[in-house]
């Protein structure tokens, strides 16, 4: 357990510059805007968020809190506004900066996105790919060849949430909370600032999910990562969250700490009360939830 | 000639036609290699679905296209023209012919993978060979091979008839005991081919069902 031999010392960093606006690892969001045709996904979103912070954004289905964690990645591309991180501008980055910036701001999914017939411990290790150079960049790429000390890191990192002796399974032969737990190995792996969790436990079971959002809160509390996941449950969000926000339509409507988010409050901001956004956020989750990707055999 | 009609007559060069024949599969066994080498590495910025840009992915599907529309054997005969006559020319007309082929049958297989993985690598900071090789290559593998394998089949018959053009094998003396009207040796050989073909077709088969079976 404790920490992952090699990570950086994050926490102590960022807690003396975190005191400015703008110093290091703070992480600013100006009139972000993303437009699938007609409709506007995200609309001229502003937010802060000084770092080691963890910030629950919620919302209804559709209301782009998706979008907007993808745009930070970069895994989409805004439309218009800025992500600026520690006074660097993300939204211009390229090539070599760009898929830096994305190893320092690791991404957990709904669908846990890992390489089902690779082994567990392979899948960990991917997320030291950004790490590589020269001719160890091109032994990866060919042969899967990784340092001892990164086969290490991965397997002190799957120890570290219980998970060691699945090392050499496929990673489909695990269940939903396994694989999500993995999910959060490989980004750790990445040794990031910043860990972009998108609806992490939507396809889990209560138990499950309670494990993956601890994960999430240690990553949080112990390395001094910040944490942005979006959550559907406001129950989840003011139990594990410094900091709520919440979205409606693309905009940002509520941020504030998880106190303030009083059932009145939720009333007044979505039109309805707590049971039903739950109950509704569930349905259009089951609903909206993708079929198993067929296996690709000849 | 007391022996005419008899089955050592039929068959008495059998020793050079089965060196032949060895040299036949030979030909189709490091053409299909070749080939499906190329093919792997073009079926990546020749899927659709991997985003390798609008100058690259429509040029690369062209040139599968050219490679595998063009017929083996008029590959082999500006092979021929060019290297001379012998097995080179007929590898390289197979192998040619075999990129373009499998190309094409690689790309649909990565076209019709799933691309939650692919968002994984990407996001983890993998560059785009990068992602290929671990978000994509290992969903696709199996059925990439049992491709490969189906067209060392069917290059074993290209094989047998390229030499028709002087691009070695059976063939080319299929095309000679043919020219000299020698009928004996003509069905001769024909049933030697057959036999091997069906041979080689069986093994591949198990071989092929071997394979899968494993990797899944």
């Amino acid at each position: 357990m404790g920490q992952i031999a090699g990570l950086r010392p994050v926490a102590a960093l960022d807690q003396d510059a975190g005191t400015s606006m703008g110093a290091r690892g703070m992480l600013e969001l100006r009139g972000l805007t993303r437009r699938f045709g007609a409709t506007v996904a995200v609309d001229h979103v502003d937010l802060a968020v000084p770092p080691g912070q963890m910030v629950g954004i919620i919302g209804r289905s559709g209301a782009g809190k998706s979008t907007l964690l993808r745009m930070i990645n970069r895994l989409q591309e805004p439309s218009d506004g800025r992500i600026l991180s520690g006074g660097r501008d993300v939204t211009a980055l390229q090539g070599r900066a760009l898929r830096g910036w994305r190893r320092d701001c690791a991404m957990v999914f709904q669908q846990f996105n890992l390489v089902q017939r690779l082994d567990v411990l392979t899948n960990v290790l991917i997320g030291r790919i950004a790490w590589q150079r020269g001719w160890r960049a091109a032994m990866v790429l060919v042969g899967a060849r990784f340092t001892a000390e990164e086969r290490a890191m991965a397997l002190a990192a799957l120890d570290r949430f219980g998970l060691a002796d699945t090392a050499l399974q496929r990673a489909e032969t695990l269940s939903g909370g396994q694989q999500q737990r993995v999910a959060l190995c490989r980004a750790l792996l990445q040794e990031p600032r910043l860990v972009l969790a998108d609806e992490p436990i939507a396809s889990l079971d209560p138990r499950n999910a309670q494990l993956v959002m601890d994960a999430l809160r240690d990553v949080n509390r112990k390395d001094g990562l910040t944490v942005l996941v979006n959550l559907h449950h406001l129950d989840t969000a003011r139990e594990y969250c410094d900091r709520i926000v919440a979205m409606q339509a693309g905009k940002i409507v509520f941020d504030g700490t998880s106190a303030a988010l009083t059932p009145e409050r939720v009333r007044a901001v979505y039109g309805i009360s707590e049971q039903e956004f739950a109950a509704e956020a569930e349905a259009r989750l089951r609903a909206a939830e993708p079929a198993p990707a067929p296996l690709a055999v000849a | 000639m007391e022996t005419e009609g008899s089955l050592a007559f039929w068959m008495y060069r059998l020793d050079s036609w089965a060196w032949l024949l060895f040299e036949t599969a030979n030909m189709a066994a490091l053409a299909t290699l070749m080939g499906a080498g190329a093919a792997l590495l073009l079926a990546f910025p020749a899927a659709r679905n991997l985003g390798a840009g609008r100058v690259v992915n429509p040029a690369v599907r062209r040139l599968l296209e050219a490679m595998r529309t063009v017929p083996e054997i008029v590959f082999a005969l500006i092979f021929v023209w060019a290297f001379g006559v012998g097995p080179l020319a007929g590898v390289l007309a197979i192998a040619l012919h075999t990129a373009g082929a499998c190309g094409k049958l690689f790309a649909e297989s990565i076209e019709n993978t799933g691309l939650g993985a692919w968002a994984g690598v990407r996001s983890a900071g993998g560059s785009w060979m990068q992602a290929c090789r671990f978000a994509i290559l290992p969903q696709v593998a199996p059925s990439l091979l049992s491709y490969a394998l189906l067209r060392f089949e069917i290059n074993l018959r290209s094989a047998s008839v390229i030499g028709f053009v002087g691009a070695g094998g059976i063939g080319e003396e299929l095309y000679k005991v043919i020219s000299f009207n020698y009928y004996e040796e003509i069905s001769a050989i024909l049933l030697l081919i057959i036999l091997a073909v069906c041979a080689i077709d069986l093994l591949s088969e198990r071989l092929r069902h071997r394979v899968i079976g494993a990797m899944q």
